[in-house]
């Protein structure tokens, strides 16, 4: 799967949930991007803030241009790559709008928190107030906001939530340091019973808990 | 005829060293002289900074690119290696040697041994690759170059480009190993074999003492050459190259004469080899790789790889290369990764086998110059 599926916002450089990433890390910190795609964040990330990151991405496509940016990028699936990093590589370990594609969610988002010593997480929020009244109105699986992908489309995904991932982190003993809200690429309010209605792309930032 | 973009009329270099103090080899043995036939593109810049080594595989020669003035076909990575290719001579300064125990001018068993005043044969000492790059090593000193910009090479040349990593971290700034492997497999180790005994059972093999003789152990190397050529082919590309085609002729014969294309492919490739390749000298190359399993006597892989944690690697394998698997790559990326190196891997979907990392020069061209464009910014 690539990230670029997304169209970039028409006032930004990049999409909009990387923009919100990339705010999120500091100069020089130590990153790794899995499904980085054709490497827009690394790119953006090396170019502004000195960041020396290295990128996880299935495709040859995607991994051909990211080479062709000068970026440093493995080929593999995320299970098989992660497992190839010691304790604590990385400054971040980024996972940007793959949540719903993976088999094994929970375990990937534990082993981002082995391999970096925070984890930032991006997805398309189900709980949205229009995938809601669709899915009522409609009967029918609404796709992910900014993201017309049916049901049956290939990689398969999942639906997910704010919600269900705030209840995952929960389960998992994961601590959220900071948590950005998004709808239509402009920040959607953060208070509790309305972030889930509100936004359309949900980023967190997260670390182990105790 | 020569394209544009070929790098031109070549020679090979000779360069003799060990002539008083004997190279000491992983067996426990010595030799004295070694001379290494080398060759070299591009030119070197001021601060000797811009050389990239070739190492190449099994049946190779330092002629990697360009033509000799005898007119024969361009040297055996042309595609790769020329102004404007992967490895740019407009840019880099490129280096390619025989490996030691080969037969292209680089000491092996059929060099004289000035001993006896005859060629060694069998009383060549049995070398690694290690051996190989201890000695290009001594090449590269020859040259005045203290660090390599990079180090390539594909099947038995990544495994020399491996062992500069394991044993010369210091003096090479990047690493490119294709379609290769840290540890020879039992199945890797079983295909030599077969070639070696092809040759063994060759009654002019003699005990490799033939080269006064005036028939060589053809027979034997040429079947040795056909296992090879099945194990760098593909299921897929054997259908598409031959499919179950009649050569000269509409129906069976029901004779055990050459019938089909495949049959003829690997008769006319067998028989090549033997004009340009000694027997003795397969023998040596497919033992050295035999013995090549980088991460024994260091603990494991990523201990040997420890000292080239600042090394930047692009690693490369072909889907379709069931000789040196895909996996065999990710074994060398895991162990990298493990000690931090950074590596670039990419597995070129191809259907060509093993035999794709000289032909998907395409995908290779944008990799490799992409690759070695980042490292001199």
């Amino acid at each position: 799967m690539t990230n670029n599926q997304l169209p970039t916002t028409n006032d930004q450089l990049l999409r909009a949930d990387l923009q919100a990433i990339a705010n999120l890390i500091p100069v020089k910190a130590g990153v790794l991007d899995l499904g980085c795609g054709d490497g827009d964040l690394l790119a953006y990330l090396a170019a502004e803030k000195g960041v020396r990151g290295r990128g996880i991405e299935l495709s040859e496509e995607g991994v051909l241009a990211c080479v062709g940016r000068g970026l440093s990028v493995r080929q593999g699936n995320l299970e098989e790559g992660l497992a190839d990093y010691p304790n604590a590589s990385f400054n971040y370990v980024v996972l940007s709008q793959t949540l719903p594609y993976l088999d094994n969610p929970a375990q990937i988002v534990q082993e981002m928190l082995r391999v970096g010593q925070q984890a930032i997480v991006s997805f398309s929020n189900w709980g949205y107030w229009r995938c809601r009244l669709q899915l009522l109105a409609t009967g029918r699986i609404p796709p992910a906001p900014d993201w017309p992908e049916a049901w049956h489309a290939a990689p398969r995904w999942q639906a997910v939530t704010v919600a269900d991932f705030l209840s995952l982190a929960n389960e998992l003993g994961v601590r959220i340091t900071q948590e950005v809200y998004l709808a239509n690429g402009r920040t959607a309010p953060t208070r509790p019973w309305l972030k889930n209605l509100l936004a359309t792309t949900a980023v967190y930032v997260m670390e182990k808990g105790n | 005829m020569i394209l544009m973009n070929s790098i031109g009329i070549v020679k090979t270099d000779f360069f003799t060293f060990a002539e008083n103090e004997p190279f000491a080899l992983d067996s426990g043995a010595a030799l004295s002289p070694v001379t290494l036939a080398y060759e070299t593109y591009g030119t070197l810049n001021a601060d000797k900074s811009n050389a990239i080594l070739i190492c190449h595989a099994l049946s190779g020669s330092a002629h990697a690119a360009g033509y000799h003035a005898d007119d024969e076909p361009p040297g055996w990575w042309d595609d790769c290696i020329g102004p404007g290719k992967a490895f740019d001579t407009d840019r880099y300064f490129v280096i390619c040697s025989n490996v030691l125990g080969s037969c292209y001018g680089s000491s092996g068993p059929t060099s004289i041994n000035l001993a006896a005043e005859r060629p060694y044969g069998l009383h060549f000492p049995v070398i690694t690759i290690q051996d190989m790059v201890r000695a290009q090593a001594h090449l590269i000193d020859h040259l005045g170059i203290d660090t390599l910009f990079a180090v390539a090479g594909g099947s038995m040349g990544g495994m020399q480009v491996l062992a500069w990593a394991a044993l010369f971290p210091q003096r090479i700034r990047a690493a490119i190993p294709l379609a290769t492997t840290a540890r020879h497999s039992p199945m890797l180790i079983a295909f030599s074999e077969v070639g070696r005994q092809a040759i063994y059972a060759d009654p002019y093999w003699n005990d490799g003492d033939y080269y006064d003789q005036p028939q060589k152990p053809d027979a034997g190397l040429a079947v040795a050459r056909m296992v090879g050529h099945i194990t760098y082919l593909s299921d897929d590309s054997m259908q598409e190259k031959f499919g179950r085609r009649l050569r000269g002729r509409e129906r069976f014969g029901y004779e055990f004469q050459t019938e089909f294309e495949v049959e003829s492919y690997l008769k006319y490739n067998g028989n090549k080899f033997t004009r340009r390749f000694d027997a003795n000298s397969y023998l040596y190359v497919t033992k050295a790789m035999d013995y090549f399993d980088l991460g024994a006597g260091n603990g494991s892989l990523a201990d040997a790889f420890r000292g080239a944690a600042d090394v930047q690697f692009l690693v490369v394998s072909f889907t379709s290369d069931w000789l040196y698997p895909t996996y065999h790559s990710k074994e060398i990326v895991k162990a990298l990764t493990a000690v931090n190196a950074d590596v670039t891997y990419l597995d070129i979907l191809s259907r060509w086998g093993h035999d794709a990392f000289l032909l998907e020069v395409e995908t290779m061209t944008e990799l490799i110059s992409s690759f070695l464009g980042r490292l001199s910014h």
